[in-house]
């Protein structure tokens, strides 16, 4: 069996939506080169409170790059409060999964969403509950450091 | 075009390899153990093997036990000396910090029994010199293990000048050989090795055979244990075809190695030169004293799994130091050991090229790799931020 499934491997080779937007309305970014992996997300939010436009940057491995793009198609075009809810299990199983010892490398991609959300809410003064929004990448599934 | 250029990973079995098995299988194919003459040939055949595998090595061939691979051999070696050492109440071992891990997990597996192992650091060029292993013998040390040539970077360590100090201070010395008996020259007797691991897989023989010298006087310990096959030392109906083809293969790759030498050392100029031209890239391993075949490299700003994957779609075997290609969370402990910082021993990448490999290969692997690595910097937020200042550059 390869190490990957054809869609992740579909999302690797050809990823969705990366890039960079340069009047972001919210921008965040997770992870640290010494742990091997960084994911930088950008959104473009309308008064609806709808993601009209999103971009990612990724340092990392195949998996942490597929997982960055599928992760940005599945809030593309949805409410924030959808986005939100966007869960590392979601991505990992539209992907058609992930083999074990890879699933940290895509939990990047939840997180730098709830951060590029949270700078969204910072910059425009809304209010949220800090609860929904973890702290940094802790780096607890890397013992480098 | 498909280039395989992880022939450190492992080699294809040659032609005269192959053709030299089929027969053992085929005809031969009697226990050595028995009486019988299909036996009694079997039998022939097997001994001769280990006298010409003596033979190459400058040992007798009492001395050759032929085991299931390199990893087999360094664990008998090293828990050997081990035992043979705690019996006189020498429990100390001395190795360094990027051997193999067959190596350095069978020392781990010592030290929770109470051996004190010192790992030697190694120089950024990845040599260690002998005036450590001199500085780090003290009078309970049962055994220093070296590796000859490191299996990720290639370099190669000063065995001779080694040996010959451990002779001195009567301790026993193993060198894992495996990823250096088909590039360099080797006499056990004239390199003071008192034993030394092999792997046939690594030089066109089949995977899962391999040899452990141990000069004679050295007392073995058993890891496998059962019947008398390898003078008691090690158990199992010997793999004699195995065994055939790797005698075939050590011995091509022998006659043949000034000769692929000369050829490794112009395609290793010509990759190392080109790989510079990648900007913030860096060699691996010294210049000058490392096995001709092996190129290894970080990139800045880039993930070694995704290189590698990405240069597969092009048709380029290789492989990287990543942690996500190591299926542990930290990048390799060779590049660590070497002093590379985390955040570029992620991007790194091993090219060992074949015998077989031709200019028109490696200029296309010089492509392939400069165009995937400025591809994955195109998005990635680390590089861009070396871009701008907001990280600092480790390469110049
Ligand atoms: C330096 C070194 N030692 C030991 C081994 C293990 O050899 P084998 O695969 O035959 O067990 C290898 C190969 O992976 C190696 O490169
Ligand atoms: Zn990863
Ligand atoms: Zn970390």
């Amino acid at each position: 069996m390869a190490l990957y499934s054809e869609k992740v491997m579909d999302h690797f080779r050809n990823p969705r939506n990366v890039g960079v937007i340069e009047d972001a309305d919210g921008i965040g970014e997770v992870g640290n080169p010494v742990c091997g992996d960084i994911m930088k997300i950008y959104l473009k939010i309308n008064d609806e409170q709808v993601i009209n436009d999103v971009k990612f940057e990724t340092f990392g491995c195949g998996s942490a790059i597929a997982s960055s793009s599928m992760a940005t198609e599945l809030i593309k075009g949805k409410p924030l409060s959808e986005a939100l809810q966007l869960t590392n299990k979601a991505v990992t199983e539209a992907l058609d999964g992930l083999p074990p010892h890879k699933l940290h490398c895509s939990v990047l991609a939840e997180e730098a969403i709830k951060s590029a959300v949270k700078d969204y809410y910072d910059k425009n003064g809304i209010e949220y509950d800090p609860a929904d929004f973890p702290e940094d990448h802790d780096c607890e599934a890397c013992h480098v450091h | 075009m498909f280039v395989y250029a992880d022939n450190a990973a492992t080699t294809a079995v040659s032609k005269n390899v192959l053709d030299a098995m089929v027969p053992i299988y085929t005809e031969v194919y009697g226990n050595p153990s028995s009486l019988y003459s299909v036996g009694q040939k079997a039998k022939e055949i097997l001994e001769e093997s280990r006298e010409r595998i003596a033979n190459i090595l400058g040992a007798k061939p009492r001395e050759i036990y032929f085991t299931s691979g390199g990893s087999e051999a360094d664990n008998q070696a090293i828990v050997s000396a081990a035992r043979f050492g705690e019996k006189k109440g020498k429990k100390h071992i001395i190795s360094t910090k990027f051997e193999h891990h067959a190596v350095l997990h069978t020392l781990q597996a010592l030290e929770k029994e109470g051996f004190e192992v010192t790992l030697l650091d190694v120089h950024e060029n990845g040599v260690v010199t002998p005036e450590q292993v001199a500085d780090a013998i003290r009078e309970d040390t049962a055994l220093v293990t070296i590796m000859y040539a490191n299996n990720e970077i290639g370099t190669v360590q000063p065995i001779a000048e080694i040996g010959a100090i451990c002779k001195e201070k009567g301790v026993l010395f193993h060198t894992d050989a495996v990823q250096a008996v088909s590039h360099i020259h080797i006499n056990v007797v004239e390199q003071n090795i008192d034993m030394l691991s092999i792997s046939a897989h690594k030089f066109h023989g089949p995977k899962g055979v391999g040899v452990l010298y141990a000069r004679g006087g050295v007392a073995l310990t058993n890891i496998i244990n059962g019947g008398a096959q390898e003078r008691g030392k090690r158990a199992g109906t010997e793999n004699l075809a195995g065994i055939v083809g790797m005698t075939v293969a050590l011995e091509d790759a022998v006659a043949h190695m000034d000769e692929n030498n000369a050829k490794f050392e112009k395609l290793q100029d010509r990759l190392i030169e080109g790989l510079s031209k990648i900007p913030y890239s860096e060699l691996n391993g010294d210049r000058n004293q490392r096995v001709k075949s092996n190129v290894n490299f970080c990139f800045e700003g880039i993930e070694g799994e995704s290189l590698l994957l990405l240069l597969d779609d092009k048709g380029v075997a290789v492989s990287s130091g990543s942690a996500c290609t190591s299926g542990s969370l930290d990048p390799s402990h060779v590049l660590l050991a070497i002093g590379r910082p985390h955040e570029v021993a992620h991007g790194s990448l091993r090219i060992s090229l074949g015998e077989d490999a031709t200019e028109e290969q490696v200029d296309y692997i010089i492509k392939s790799v400069t165009e995937v690595v400025e591809y994955l910097r195109s998005f990635s937020p680390f590089w861009a931020d070396l871009k701008s200042g907001k990280r600092p550059h480790v390469f110049h």
